[in-house]
């Protein structure tokens, strides 16, 4: 049985998270992807407001689809996070405290992970239309000319993840390929 | 002469994309089945089972497989002797990209600077072949961008030989890593130019998993490159594993004395293509 944690983060609980650890999240999260990124950290660099809260907060690189009638949300599962380092630093500088995606981060954004004291948590991509049955409700906030890539608050229960980047130094992505890369004999070495 | 109707391909094209954004291909349904008994990762045999789960749930659903459906490339293959009545048959494929994509994810952007999303996911993109006979058969690809950002191609010299493209093929996996969505399907294009290359990678995508090139020399390559793709250990969802690659599929182009040109296109475990003929 995987460990609940809430969202918004607080210190404790980030620091206790390791990498590789797998996780339920259950509270509010907020949905964000490329274009959304660029117009939030231009935002930022101008001293405006923004839509959203970052303390504590998790933000989720993702870009549903279209709900069916009468659905809260369609397929949402994770895209490529790689896309969002070069904006990932000012909202780390600024205090969010997660970042729920899929794929390697730079070494920049997970020296910072560590500095500010911060997770990196990956869903698993493509299984999208489960990880939809955990988000209990969806709302605009902000850039609805984005389509998919509007901000949303999203509700989430129990939304399966794990932790990849922890805020040690820890990378899961790394420990697992070693684990199981091939040495010389052809054999593979198991954990 | 064969006359077909437009009206008749766009209906018939904007159901099958509409199909295969919920229904993945059997052939890539029973590798995973395979795969989940090869893989020796316990993350990874989850990640497995995951996938085939969220594959059957939204096929029951008719819900999309993954978020990401795709930009809607098109293989036409036109017989010689047909002829399109009732408008213009590039139209019409864009009117059934236009139909299928209405309750889809709009992931188009009409100018790749200005970035505005063109809000109906068109174009599609296009590929024709004139073919002997009077058939229409068209294949397509929803190709999610995970994966095609993963993707490379280099002209490298003939110097480099078989080696140095395995080289090139194993390192695009590599990089790529997690974030390609692993199990991935490994189209790899060697030959022609520098546009020819790129196609036959993505053509390559197209082969049922399991489909072993006719050329034996072209089939050990492939053989060879599964095998030393499973051994970088970055396995399903890059969680660690032997399962990293489904397949690699070889298409070979006649090319130029001066070159050995490569291309690598990645597809994810969501492998949506669908083929139909008229």
């Amino acid at each position: 049985m995987s460990r609940t944690v809430k969202a918004p983060l607080d210190e404790a609980t980030v620091k206790s998270l390791r990498a590789g650890e797998r996780v339920v999240m259950t509270g509010t999260i907020y949905a964000a992807r490329d274009a959304a990124h660029k117009r939030l950290v231009a935002a930022l660099q101008r001293g405006e407001e923004l839509p959203l809260p970052l303390s504590g907060q998790v933000i989720y690189y993702v870009g549903p689809a279209p709900a069916k009638p009468g659905a809260v949300i369609g397929p949402a599962g994770p895209t490529t996070s790689g896309r969002m380092d070069p904006y990932t630093l000012p909202l780390l500088e600024r205090g969010v405290a997660g970042l729920i995606g899929k794929g390697s981060r730079s070494e920049e954004v997970k020296e910072a992970l560590v500095r500010h004291g911060a997770v990196y948590f990956g869903a698993v991509g493509g299984a999208s239309a489960l990880l939809a049955r955990q988000i209990r409700s969806s709302r605009l906030l902000a850039y609805p000319d984005l389509l998919s890539e509007a901000v949303r608050e999203l509700e989430v229960e129990e939304f399966p993840l794990i932790v990849i980047n922890d805020c040690h130094g820890g990378d899961a992505y790394l420990a697992a390929r070693e684990a199981y890369r091939r040495d010389g004999e052809g054999t593979h070495r198991s954990r | 002469m064969r006359t077909i109707d437009v009206g008749e391909v766009r209906q018939a094209v904007g159901e099958l994309l509409r199909h295969s954004a919920h229904s993945l291909p059997e052939d890539y349904l029973e590798a995973m089945r395979t795969a989940r008994v090869q893989e020796r990762s316990p993350t990874g045999q989850e990640v497995i089972e995951l996938l085939l789960e969220n594959a059957a749930y939204a096929e029951a659903e008719t819900v999309p497989t993954c978020q990401d459906t795709g930009m809607a490339i098109l293989f036409v293959e036109v017989g010689q002797d047909v002829h399109f009545s009732g408008g213009e048959i590039d139209a019409a494929l864009q009117d059934a990209t236009r139909d299928a994509y209405a309750d889809l994810r709009k992931s188009v952007v009409s100018d790749p600077l200005l970035r505005v999303n063109s809000g109906d996911n068109t174009p599609a993109l296009i590929h024709w072949e004139i073919v002997a006979g009077d058939r229409l058969r068209i294949s397509t690809l929803q190709k999610g961008f995970g994966a095609e950002l993963m993707s490379r191609a280099q002209m490298f010299p003939p110097a480099i030989g078989e080696e140095g493209v395995q080289q090139f093929v194993i390192e695009t996996v590599e990089k790529a890593g997690p974030n390609a969505c692993p199990p991935l399907i490994v189209g790899v294009g060697i030959g022609g130019s520098l546009d020819t290359v790129g196609l036959a990678a993505k053509k390559a995508l197209l082969r049922p998993i399991g489909s072993v090139s006719p050329e034996p020399h072209v089939a050990r390559l492939e053989a060879e490159l599964v095998d030393a793709i499973n051994g970088l250990g970055i396995g399903p969802q890059g969680l660690g594993g032997v399962v990293t690659a489904l397949a690699v599929h070889v298409e070979l182009v006649a090319t130029h004395i001066a070159a050995l040109p490569v291309a690598v296109n990645l597809n994810c475990s969501a492998p949506r293509r669908a083929t139909l003929e008229m």
